[in-house]
């Protein structure tokens, strides 16, 4: 059956590209409007932006694994950063944790991720032959552009970019005379961000208009792939909180440059008052944690749909609970935007409303804990198939409980004043955020490579990244859980200064040498990755033997997706293994007519119903084809 | 093939609603998020003292009979154009556009009433939350005057009329949200200044 349809399929998608293609390379490759070259812009970017994210954090890691090495080599790239006695400069570090964070929240794993798949799976999956606005989506692919390249020259700049820690809180950021880094670096940060706000809502307000208005005949929301729910939340709580982070961005501006005093108040500099009097810092804390909560679900959330699709696909089996994760995901999208206080337990809130936020923060668990039950029902005695998508979807499974359990005691205002700010929040994020989003994006790129590029990723490679980066995130983020507990404070310089602290060098020895290694081992993704688009196997149509719609178009869909009609959907998108039918999946494509053997009950009952609306589109689709005529 | 794909669009859409009003339904809703969260952050920062007492100018009570008028006369010219009547619709529109120019200036005259009385907009936040209120809102209220002028045009080139309202019915929705927007701003600063 696939060697056939492969046969008419690419034949159609010739006669289709002679055509419709009269794009030159610019429109073809750099302003484009089709969503699957942006959605490859995105990826592009943002895999070049995880290597300077993984790079900085390198850096800062031999500093704090190797306080007495010589980095005297690091010198032709570093240049002044690295003081003549061979260290790294304590200022220059703090702009590596800073920028650290920056590029890897916003740049990696809002705009990689997000950006990547949102673009390249809604109209895909949804039967869509493009996003609502061609146009407004290149322009969100050129802002995020034009705010990395300002965030880049940022890195360049003699008095070094944002130091502040990637939160940029007030009065540190506010003042150029704080630090070096909160002079030009830190207004580059804030334009860059400003353009990278932008580009969110551009993207955002397209995901969910096209979600909306843009499904094919059949696709009703509760057919709809759980990727797409998860993108579509996604773009719903970056609506709601990116605009906050603006209006915190834009105050802070206007203290920075304007001398307004919306966050500093009684501030002496060198026993000199500032004019600056009547302002909170605490309410830069407010307005950027109404973004910065809702951020991490941002990054969440599509790694998470990515993975339900892909262990749905290759357990073999449905979904668990189709309508329990939809709900999961919804609570959590509502619970994502009151709980922001939790961030700030120790900042001199009132204790009542701290209770009050720690019990809106423990409920989140129940959604999260809902969805990993799903998942690994959904493992439950599956016939697995372990794909290199596969093993990373159940990679973030596995930090996700690991790193979530961490967060119900993070969660707790009480333990929170041990723990607030020490290496254990840091353990914390970076699984159950960081290395679980990361592994969502590993698993889709590895999943729809064949879809992006028409080739297969070798799997062999893709095994051996994978082991290399499960065992090395452990390895990286486990022992933090102890630094922290003991109550070593994130962002320090050095751990040596401190009597209790002072014990912890081998641990640290281990844990960048971890740090080491897991990046080098991205390096062979990126062979993996880029040796694959050029020479790698051919893919076959349907290389996972997948249910949902994007396996339906040619191997190189065109501009518009499909050649012909676009399908019409008769089926949820996880009949997989149906008991009765020929084979262990059922392409959302066929109808229920076609399926007598496997049909359930009720659903024989709609076959009538179906047959009806079939027969009326044959009418329309004959008329129509006499029109063109 | 072209005809093909136009064909397709327009018949299998779900919703009836025109993709680019959705999408300026959700700008709308982006904006409102900002001004939630400034309106917020002015309360917040209100309820910790230290907080500059002082008259709003009276000027922002013709100002807002200006936008409500600039309302009607878009409803009014919205009417005209579904019932194809193209030159009460380029009437409405001029007026319109008139109204809401007349709207900025006057707001660039309640700045110089705050400045006479003595409130800048650095100092006490509790002023340079009223400049940023307004600032921002102007902002995009020129945004808006520029769609008016856009509309008014292409009414000129005979282009609004009851067979094509889409940009007409965009226009209108974004002018009455920047109205509301603003009648909302000034009812929060008489409640809380």
């Amino acid at each position: 059956m696939a060697t056939a349809n492969t046969a008419t399929h690419s034949a159609t998608a010739h006669d289709h590209h002679d055509h419709e293609h009269h794009d030159n390379f610019i429109t073809k490759y750099i302003f484009t409007t089709d969503h699957k070259m942006i959605g490859k812009q995105f990826l592009i970017t943002g895999m070049l932006w995880a290597f300077i994210g993984g790079l900085l954090s390198v850096i800062f890691r031999l500093q704090l694994g190797f306080p007495d090495m010589n980095l005297e080599w690091l010198r032709p790239l570093l240049g002044g950063w690295i003081t003549p006695d061979g260290a790294l400069d304590p200022e220059f570090y703090l702009a590596l944790v800073t920028m650290h964070g920056t590029i890897m929240v916003f740049f990696v794993l809002t705009a990689g991720l997000s950006g990547t798949f949102s673009n390249f799976l809604i109209p895909l999956q949804i039967g869509a032959r493009d996003m609502a606005s061609g146009f407004m989506n290149m322009l969100s692919y050129w802002f995020f552009f034009v705010s990395s390249v300002i965030m880049f020259i940022s890195l360049f700049i003699e008095t070094g970019p944002a130091s502040g820690g990637w939160v940029v809180y007030p009065p540190l950021s506010a003042l150029e005379q704080a630090m070096p880094g909160s002079g030009l670096g830190m207004t580059l940060w804030l334009i860059a961000m400003t353009f990278f706000i932008a580009s969110s809502l551009l993207g955002g307000i397209n995901y969910i208009t096209t979600v909306i208005n843009l499904r094919t005949k059949g696709m009703s929301f509760s057919r709809l792939p759980l990727t797409i729910w998860a993108f579509f939340l996604t773009a719903i709580i970056g609506l709601l909180s990116f605009p906050v982070l603006f209006s915190a961005a834009l105050l802070l501006v206007f203290d920075r440059s304007f001398g307004t005093s919306f966050y500093l108040s009684d501030i002496y500099i060198g026993n000199e008052a500032l004019p600056n009097t009547g302002g909170s810092p605490v309410l830069y804390q407010h307005l950027f944690w109404f973004l910065g909560h809702p951020e991490v679900y941002i990054v969440l959330l599509p790694a998470l749909g990515i993975t339900s699709e892909i262990i749905a696909t290759n357990s073999r089996k449905p979904i668990f609970g189709y309508k329990a994760m939809v709900i999961s995901m919804l609570g959590i999208t509502i619970l994502s935007f009151v709980v922001w206080a939790h961030h700030m337990f120790v900042s001199g809130m009132n204790p009542f409303l701290g209770s009050i936020f720690m019990f809106l923060t423990l409920i989140i668990a129940i959604p999260s804990a809902v969805k990993v039950f799903n998942y690994l029902t959904t493992l439950w005695r599956g016939n697995l198939i372990f794909t290199p998508g596969m093993l990373f979807s159940i990679g973030l499974v596995s930090f996700f409980i690991s790193g979530g359990l961490t967060g119900i005691f993070l969660g707790n205002s009480a333990i929170d004043i041990q723990l607030h700010d020490t290496y254990f929040v840091v353990a914390h994020f970076h699984l159950v955020m960081g290395s679980a989003s990361f592994f969502g994006l590993m698993a889709g790129v590895y999943h729809w490579f064949p879809k992006m590029f028409g080739r297969m990723m070798d799997a062999r490679l893709g095994y051996i990244h994978f082991w290399l980066t499960f065992i090395g995130v452990y390895l990286v983020f486990f022992p933090m859980h102890y630094i922290g507990i003991a109550g070593f404070p994130r962002r320090y310089y050095s751990w040596t200064g401190f009597e209790f602290s002072n014990m912890y060098t081998d641990l640290n020895m281990f844990v960048s040498v971890a740090a080491i290694i897991t990046f080098a081992a991205q390096f062979i993704f990126v062979f993996n990755f880029f040796y694959s688009m050029y020479r790698g196997r051919v893919a076959s149509l349907n290389p996972w033997r997948s249910t949902t719609l994007e396996w339906t178009t040619p191997l190189h869909p065109g501009h518009g997706n499909w050649p012909g009609e676009i399908p019409t959907v008769y089926r949820w998108p996880y009949d997989y293994s149906k008991p009765g039918a020929k084979e262990d999946f059922i392409p959302q494509t066929v109808p229920l007519s076609a399926t007598p053997e496997s049909n359930l009950p009720h659903e024989q009952e709609l076959v009538k119903l179906e047959k009806e609306i079939m027969a009326d589109e044959e009418t329309e689709l004959v008329a129509n084809e006499a029109k063109q005529v | 093939m072209e005809e093909k794909f136009a064909y397709i669009e327009g018949a299998e859409q779900p919703i009836a609603m025109h993709p680019k009003k959705f999408a300026l339904w959700l700008f709308i809703v982006s904006v409102v998020m900002i001004f939630a969260s400034l309106t917020s952050a002015y309360i917040v920062r209100q309820a910790e003292g230290n907080w500059l007492e002082f008259e709003l100018p009276s000027i922002f009570w013709y100002s807002s009979i200006v936008i409500v008028v600039s309302s009607l006369t878009l409803h009014f010219a919205y009417l005209a154009a579904k019932k194809d009547e193209l030159s009460k619709l380029k009437v409405g529109m001029i007026v319109t556009s008139i109204l809401g120019v007349v709207f900025l200036i006057m707001q660039w005259y309640s700045w110089v009433a705050l400045v006479d009385r003595e409130v800048f907009f650095v100092g006490n936040p509790a002023g340079s939350f009223l400049y940023v209120f307004t600032g921002l809102h102007a902002i995009h209220l020129i945004s808006g005057v520029i769609f008016l002028i856009i509309v008014l045009i292409s009414s000129f080139g005979y282009k609004v009329h009851s067979r094509n309202m889409n940009a007409m019915e965009m226009c209108v929705t974004y002018w009455h949200f920047l109205g509301g927007l603003w009648l909302y701003l000034f009812m929060f600063l008489l409640l809380n200044h």
